[in-house]
């Protein structure tokens, strides 16, 4: 850690354009009426809460996707970045995506045959700021929890 | 005192001398910017004067207190025990006896509401507490109304973050048996009437604790003067270590109190028929206190003694208006907590960036601040928030630092710009 340059690049990194737009405007935001499945996932070290909805289909298919809540812009992108890639998606290929984000925060080369990251990539900025991992995984964890069906809700410790 | 400290540096403000160079964790670089400090609300940086005390003890004179007769428990204890005199001299209690080495703040509200309230309590005897409570001024009495059946009321805060003084005095009545308040609320900054509180209080012989965790580093506090029953404070906002703090009780009132836990140092005499407990103060303090703790605490008292609590709290209050003052410059900032009478905080927030994105950018130019519900949740709620950055002063910090924290936020602004 030295010059300041190279430290406003990652500052960039973090708040990339597409997290910024995610985080601004966010996609399938609010509830789910006839949602299947729903799952709450909360952050205990601040507080930050939300909800992810899934209306799962007989043969498996994410037919449709939302969350609601209100978290630090990379918990709201990271959630809207979710419902864009989990609809349309069987819950098994959803469940691999879940694997794929965590193992790729947690910076773990991992490269799954089956799961093109494209642009959830641009979460990866959070690798640089250790205190800020478990906001982009929050809505990831909340995803595997509405999956399963659980009551109890997911947490990132 | 440490040879630095007693280093004429440049004046600052208000004519406190700069006293950073006391503090060595303020020397340092942080993500490439030397460090600008504005958390000492969640916990303050140690000068060298406690570092050496603690580390002196440690090396030279460690041994368990008030049980041996060779030379260093002689030592450990008599700097233990110098610990008490000095925080009674500190906050002008009447006698040593009244001062209880405890964890903290926290542990010495748990101790009053264990010990004190919780025999006497019955269905229908009220806790009054207010809006701007820290949890751990929350919860105890929450969960002392639980085991006894009284009942928890909350005296409201304006718009401003200041109590609603006249609507808490007018519910102080006969059914209330403890007044539980801050001194300053760690999330606004608002000062208390305390005196004002306190008289009327007496009328219906309610006995009161303060939470002076947030107002023993930025100001005198005398608890004869505020003749309140109870006060509580913790080392690490006060300059002093982790783990130690202190419940001051009026000797009467702790007398009466059975002992909250029980082992080795409370007692007098133990057989298996019965046990004697031990006086004042050592009653309070069952088992091994934390001696080094308690040492690190007086020598920070001492160090706030040399510099002189009216002194800080001129410089500081300078500071806070300045800071205020910048801050407001900044469009698109919503200042939370704006009582007429504030120490030491500032909450806000910018635009719609929620706090926690402002913590990171702020980090990465070298700030340090707290963001969050700051363990005031109920406070988040009265401002329909979920939480608020909040930078908060201690004696160390400077207009540049307000500066730097400014700056800061501009740029978090850019970053978020549409
Ligand atoms: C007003 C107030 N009361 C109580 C506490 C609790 O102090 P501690 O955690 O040291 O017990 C704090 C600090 O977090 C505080 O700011």
């Amino acid at each position: 850690m030295t010059a300041a340059a190279p430290l406003q690049e990652e500052l960039r990194e973090l708040y990339r354009d597409l997290i910024l737009d995610h985080a601004r405007s966010p996609r399938h935001f609010g509830k789910l009426d006839d949602a299947s499945n729903r799952a709450e996932g909360i952050n205990p070290l601040c507080g930050d809460k939300l909800k992810v909805y899934l209306k799962i289909k007989d043969d498996g298919v994410i037919s449709d996707a939302s969350f609601e809540g209100s978290g630090c812009a990379i918990s709201v992108a990271s959630a809207s970045l979710l419902t864009e890639t989990v609809i349309g998606l069987t819950t098994d290929s959803a469940l691999s995506y879940v694997d794929a984000v965590l193992a790729a925060l947690a910076g773990q080369q991992k490269d799954p045959a089956d799961v093109q990251l494209g642009k959830l990539a641009a979460l990866q900025g959070v690798r640089e700021f250790p205190s800020r991992v478990k906001c982009a995984t929050l809505a990831w964890r909340a995803l595997n929890a509405a999956i399963h069906d659980d009551k109890q809700p997911a947490t990132t410790e | 005192m440490n040879e630095h400290s007693q280093k004429l540096a440049k004046p600052v403000t208000s004519g406190l001398r700069d006293c950073r160079s006391d503090f060595p964790a303020l020397d340092q670089e942080v993500n490439g910017h030397s460090l600008v400090y504005l958390d000492s609300a969640a916990s303050s940086q140690p000068p060298s004067a406690v570092i050496s005390a603690v580390a002196e003890y440690q090396a030279h004179d460690h041994a368990n207190v008030h049980r041996g007769v060779h030379t260093l428990s002689h030592r450990a204890t008599e700097a233990y025990e110098g610990a008490r005199d000095r925080a009674q001299s500190f906050i002008n209690a009447n006698t040593r006896n009244e001062i209880i080495f405890t964890r903290g703040t926290t542990e010495a509200v748990n101790l009053v509401a264990q010990s004190f309230s919780r025999p006497t309590l019955k269905p229908g005897d009220r806790i009054l507490i207010t809006h701007m409570e820290h949890h751990s001024n929350i919860v105890p009495w929450q969960q002392v109304c639980e085991q006894t059946g009284a009942e928890l009321v909350v005296a409201p805060i304006d718009g401003k973050g200041q109590l609603k003084t006249d609507e808490l005095i007018a519910q102080l009545d006969e059914r209330v048996r403890m007044l539980a308040i801050a001194h300053v609320s760690n999330a606004l900054g608002s000062i208390n009437p305390l005196r004002e509180i306190i008289s009327n209080a007496r009328r219906f012989d309610i006995p009161v604790l303060v939470d002076g965790a947030q107002a023993v580093p930025h100001m005198p506090v005398d608890v004869q003067e505020l003749d309140c029953d109870f006060y509580a404070l913790s080392g690490h906002k006060m300059f002093g270590p982790t783990g130690i703090g202190i419940l001051y009780g009026k000797e009467a009132k702790l007398d009466a109190m059975p002992p909250w836990q029980g082992g080795g140092d409370m007692i007098l005499e133990v057989s298996f028929a019965g046990t004697t407990y031990n006086e004042l103060p050592y009653k309070f303090e069952a088992g091994t206190p934390n001696i080094s703790g308690a040492i690190g605490l007086g020598a920070a008292i001492g160090y706030l003694e040399s510099i002189g609590m009216a002194l800080i709290e001129r410089h500081e209050s300078e500071i806070l208006a300045y800071m205020m003052a910048e801050l407001d410059k900044i469009d698109g900032i919503r200042l939370i907590g704006t009582a007429d009478k504030k120490a030491s905080v500032q909450s806000f927030l910018l635009d719609d960036i929620h706090p926690h994105d402002l913590g990171t950018i702020l980090d990465h130019k070298g700030v340090a601040i707290r963001t969050g519900h700051h363990c005031a949740m109920p406070v988040m709620e009265h401002f329909s928030i979920p939480g608020t950055a909040r930078a908060s002063l201690a004696l160390y910090n400077n207009r540049d630092d307000v500066d730097r924290l400014t700056e800061a936020l501009l740029v978090a602004k850019k970053i978020f710009k549409k």
